[in-house]
């Protein structure tokens, strides 16, 4: 699928609110570090979800800005892939600086956060560049658009 | 044997027939041509046509409401004659998307997770999730595509809808729908034409035939030597074969994926079989360098070629440029087409190799030039007389001369395309081909509850721009659909039955 910036932030929201949240509600009592009660684990969870989400609507307009400088106007798949470095980073960034952690609190320790970011960025992004394509047979010529 | 009632004529076209712009259901029973009704008819029998069919067998259409009109036996014939004399061979690749699948609407598994998974070979899955940044473009041996189209094919009943034949012309009908009139291969009808009455008519009938350089065309017809000057999509194993047995040269004309492939082969034989052909590669348009109107659209290129993955930039096939083009209409979207055309091939790094070595070696000769003639030399080869921009005039002598420049495109020159501009209400696009609208009916030929659908290369120039392609066959034929399922011909596929389908696929299950 090759996006356009509306289809980019759809297709985010999408598999965040799909895949994301299948995967965290299994990964959750798994993760390393997390000492609290389940429920809080879980709403620690969720919460990070969240924040990718809503963080992520940035960063799609960012991509998408440098993705004008392509000539194939294209994001390959392995840029879809390699995001998830900065954008890991930065959050974990704003959750420690306490830019966030109002929200988000306790905030995760990293190896229990960098385990939920990773497993979710990769699954979302398996499922975004071949099984999507099943169920929803125009999502990639409408630049990933699923509405 | 006619009876003595029966007009001479019977069961071929009247005068009367050819001059009218609609035809009655009277005027073809008065010309005795014998009529067939089927709801949806598709004339071509290639890789469009067949797409379109799966899809609609795919969204619950029965093969008893569809036919096919072609004069080729299997959809991948034509495509494999023309890959296989512009050098790709089953083994070969060709230059595809691996989730651009004709046999796979839905585009998953990708051909790079077949191929890796039957091969057992994971370095097929690093490339494709590297590709372009680290790696070529993965793309499909030509064989992986005909195994899995004749694999859909049988799954879909494809020939259990196809009719043989050429298709003459499509008239519109009074009352609606269309006439196809078909010419049947000898001995397998009564009469001469035969006539299809459909609601639902789609056109795919590729390209109308070879386009060759207008200097070679004249050196071929004046000197009726059909075997020196060839066209890369015409036979031409006799110019590697006589390169086996003594050193030649090659003049090799264009710059698109055939002048590669082309080149290639020589390149091959040349290591294979340590000959010693040099090679003389003339560019119309040489390219030096990146390319394009701003700094946001700059198209990479080098030693004559411009550099692109595939046959447009990837996000017309469902990106941005894609949204963009949809939106245009006449001027503005022939501009568009133009800045994002041109010939080009994909950058890989074999052929890089390749030529790197010949200029080295000094055996493969890039020009930029345009060829003013080409004369028989003294010593019975062939002499090109070949000008560049900066008045440099070079004259190289060579055994052969292969014209990669490509393919027919001019509509007019098929007469069933000829026939729809001249009576069926069709007109040109901003770039000179068939109007169509972004559901791929063929504007102005409307007639009542029917609607003329075309797809494939003569329709480039319309909303959508990758249309000669797997995928772009691929999404003309998704929008067909779902046209024809607002029109009630048949139900539009949501997630649910797109997922069974897909399972059904998966297990090569009928649909």
């Amino acid at each position: 699928m090759v996006p356009t910036l509306i289809g980019r932030i759809q297709t985010r929201l999408f598999l965040l609110a799909t895949v994301g949240v299948v995967i965290t509600a299994l990964i959750v009592p798994v993760l390393p570090g997390l000492t609290g009660p389940l429920s809080q684990d879980y709403l620690t969870g969720f919460s990070v979800l969240a924040a990718v989400a809503v963080l992520g609507v940035l960063w799609e307009l960012l991509y998408h800005f440098l993705m004008q400088f392509r000539w194939e106007k294209d994001w390959p798949t392995l840029f879809g892939l390699l995001t998830l470095v900065p954008e890991g980073l930065l959050l974990l960034f704003l959750l420690r600086s306490g830019a966030i952690g109002s929200v988000i609190d306790p905030v995760p320790p990293a190896s229990a956060f960098w385990t939920q970011f990773v497993v979710v960025w990769i699954c979302v992004w398996l499922v975004a560049n071949g099984p999507m394509r099943v169920p929803f047979i125009r999502w990639r010529f409408r630049g990933g658009r699923v509405l | 044997m006619a009876t003595p009632h029966t007009p001479p004529a019977a069961g071929d076209l009247t005068p009367e027939l050819l001059g009218a712009p609609e035809w009655s259901d009277r005027m073809v029973a008065a010309a005795g041509i014998p009529m067939y009704d089927i709801p949806f008819l598709t004339l071509g029998g290639g890789i469009g046509s067949f797409v379109t069919l799966d899809y609609l067998r795919v969204y619950g259409v029965p093969t008893s409401q569809m036919r096919v009109v072609s004069n080729i036996d299997h959809p991948w014939q034509t495509y494999e004659f023309l890959t296989r004399c512009s050098q790709i061979p089953r083994p070969e690749r060709i230059r595809s998307d691996s989730s651009s699948r004709p046999d796979n609407l839905w585009g998953f598994p990708s051909y790079a997770l077949e191929e890796a998974w039957k091969e057992k070979n994971p370095a097929y899955l690093l490339q494709i999730a590297t590709e372009p940044i680290l790696n070529d473009y993965w793309t499909p041996r030509a064989g992986t595509v005909f195994e899995n189209l004749e694999r859909e094919a049988k799954r879909i009943a494809y020939w259990d809808m196809l009719v043989k034949g050429q298709v003459r012309m499509v008239r519109r009908r009074s009352g609606g729908g269309y006439f196809t009139v078909v010419t049947p291969p000898e001995g397998t009808a009564q009469t001469k034409r035969i006539v299809f009455r459909s609601r639902f008519v789609h056109i795919a009938l590729g390209y109308p035939g070879l386009k060759f350089l207008p200097d070679l065309q004249e050196f071929r017809q004046k000197y009726g030597d059909y075997q020196h000057v060839v066209n890369a999509y015409e036979p031409h194993e006799q110019v590697y074969e006589f390169l086996k047995t003594r050193p030649g040269t090659v003049v090799v004309r264009g710059g698109g994926i055939v002048a590669s492939r082309v080149l290639q082969r020589l390149f091959d034989d040349r290591e294979k079989f340590r000959l010693q052909t040099q090679i003389v590669h003339i560019f119309r348009t040489f390219v030096t360098g990146s390319h394009g109107p701003s700094l946001r659209n700059r198209r990479k290129g080098g030693d004559g070629w411009a550099y692109q993955g595939f046959n447009y930039p990837k996000s017309v096939w469902g990106g941005q440029l894609k949204a963009e083009m949809r939106r245009l209409e006449g001027p503005e979207r022939a501009q568009k087409y133009k800045e994002m055309g041109g010939t080009n091939t994909p950058f890989r790094r074999r052929w890089q190799e390749q030529m790197r070595a010949g200029r080295e070696g000094g055996y493969y000769h890039a020009v930029q030039g345009t060829v003013e003639r080409v004369e028989p030399a003294a010593d019975g080869r062939m002499m090109s007389y070949v000008r560049s921009k900066d008045g440099t005039v070079r004259e190289p002598v060579s055994d052969y001369i292969i014209d990669c420049t490509g393919l027919e495109a001019d509509i007019a020159e098929h007469r069933v395309f000829a026939d729809l501009l001249r009576h069926g209400g069709a007109y040109r696009n901003p770039v000179g081909r068939l109007e169509v609208e972004r559901h791929f009916e063929i504007k102005g030929t409307a007639s009542g509850d029917g609607a003329l659908y075309a797809s494939g290369s003569a329709t480039l120039g319309g909303y959508f721009p990758g249309v000669d392609t797997f995928l772009g066959l691929q999404i003309a034929a998704q929008e067909i659909a779902d046209d024809l399922a607002r029109r009630g011909f048949c139900r539009r596929m949501g997630p649910l039955r797109s997922t069974s389908q897909w399972f059904k696929w998966a297990l090569n299950k009928p649909v």
